[in-house]
């Protein structure tokens, strides 16, 4: 496979990891992941509703067998939590792939850094592949790769914020020293955001809202996926560098009456 | 007997398992997880463990999220 994206040792093709929240139903959700290439979704886990037990499973839309089906620990305020829901996830017959959110405060759900540390560690030796979503934050990026985490994923802006990368100079630099895959998780909005993210060099981008939340989900996921192999392809082709003046295109010999 | 299900309190017959009860609500096993008092039981615990008065039990599958 040329040009794979290689996480926790599974290759991917798409580059753009998309979650499955905030969808009108279960069809629409199956059909903007269709859209969006991806082939790791994430999801939540989440008590049964036993009361009424029948209703549809989000799974049945999405097949386990084709996607690589990526829980999250979404609305954990503490390690333990995020700890107890990651095993539960595993326990639920998906695999060891967790992403790990520990969330600080619930205006910015900015992470909890040292609670996300502390569970990342506990879950690492437990036999987990820990993709933790951080700060923009070049520390905390290599302490969770040291730990032995299976990728890092900083946030281009707060979750659903749709800011796209408010610091792209953090984000090189978690780059230049991360020898995990970088995956810019949450603050995307539209698609040159995602292209933005892959032309810095980042490995994959990770979404959910910009896609759920726009007007027409589906042509926004379709657009995303654009986006997302434009940036790549932009980054590996190596942009011109930046000039204050201009260059001619056009040859300067041959001009008429010289 | 009596046991709390996802927070909601159930009476239950003395010697439901974990499989009965799983059964008895109608959910797939494949693609849940269940905790008593806090401890995961494993799949192939099911059938084998009985539910006590008072137990809390935890019953978890995937839902879309980001």
């Amino acid at each position: 496979m040329t040009d794979a994206l290689t996480l926790a040792g599974n290759q991917y093709h798409s580059r753009l990891i998309v979650g499955t929240g905030k969808y009108r139903d279960f069809a629409e959700t199956r059909r903007a992941v269709e859209a969006s290439g991806a082939e790791i979704v994430t999801v939540a886990v989440r008590r049964v509703n036993i009361t009424d037990p029948g209703k549809e499973n989000l799974l049945d839309y999405l097949d386990p067998a084709r996607f690589t089906i990526l829980p999250n620990t979404a609305g954990c305020y503490t390690a333990d939590d995020a700890i107890r829901t990651a095993r539960l996830a595993r326990e639920a017959g998906i695999g060891t792939l967790v992403k790990l959110e520990v969330i600080g405060d619930d205006k910015t759900l900015f992470p909890d850094v040292a609670a996300t540390i502390e569970a990342a560690r506990v879950l690492v030796r437990e036999g987990f592949a820990v993709l933790p979503y951080i700060n923009d934050d070049p520390i905390a990026a290599k302490k969770l790769e040291e730990i032995g985490c299976a990728a890092v994923m900083p946030l281009a802006a707060p979750i659903g914020s749709g800011l796209g990368i408010r610091n792209p100079y953090n984000i090189r630099i978690i780059l230049e020293h991360s020898r995990v895959p970088v995956i810019v998780d949450a603050g995307v909005g539209t698609a040159s955001d995602a292209a933005i993210a892959m032309e810095l060099g980042c490995d994959a981008v990770l979404m959910n809202t910009a896609i759920a939340g726009a007007k027409d989900p589906i042509l926004m996921a379709e657009a995303m996926r654009l986006g997302v192999e434009a940036g790549r392809k932009a980054f590996l082709a190596g942009r011109i560098q930046r000039k204050l003046y201009a260059t001619a295109s056009s040859p300067i010999e041959g001009m008429l009456g010289s | 007997m009596r046991v709390t299900i996802n927070g909601d309190p159930r009476d239950v017959p003395e010697g439901t398992t974990v499989a009965g009860l799983i059964h008895h609500l109608q959910l797939n096993e494949r693609r849940i997880a269940v905790e008593l008092n806090r401890d995961i039981i494993l799949r192939e615990h099911y059938t084998a463990r009985l539910l006590a008065d008072g137990d809390e039990v935890e019953i978890v599958h995937f839902v879309g999220g980001g």
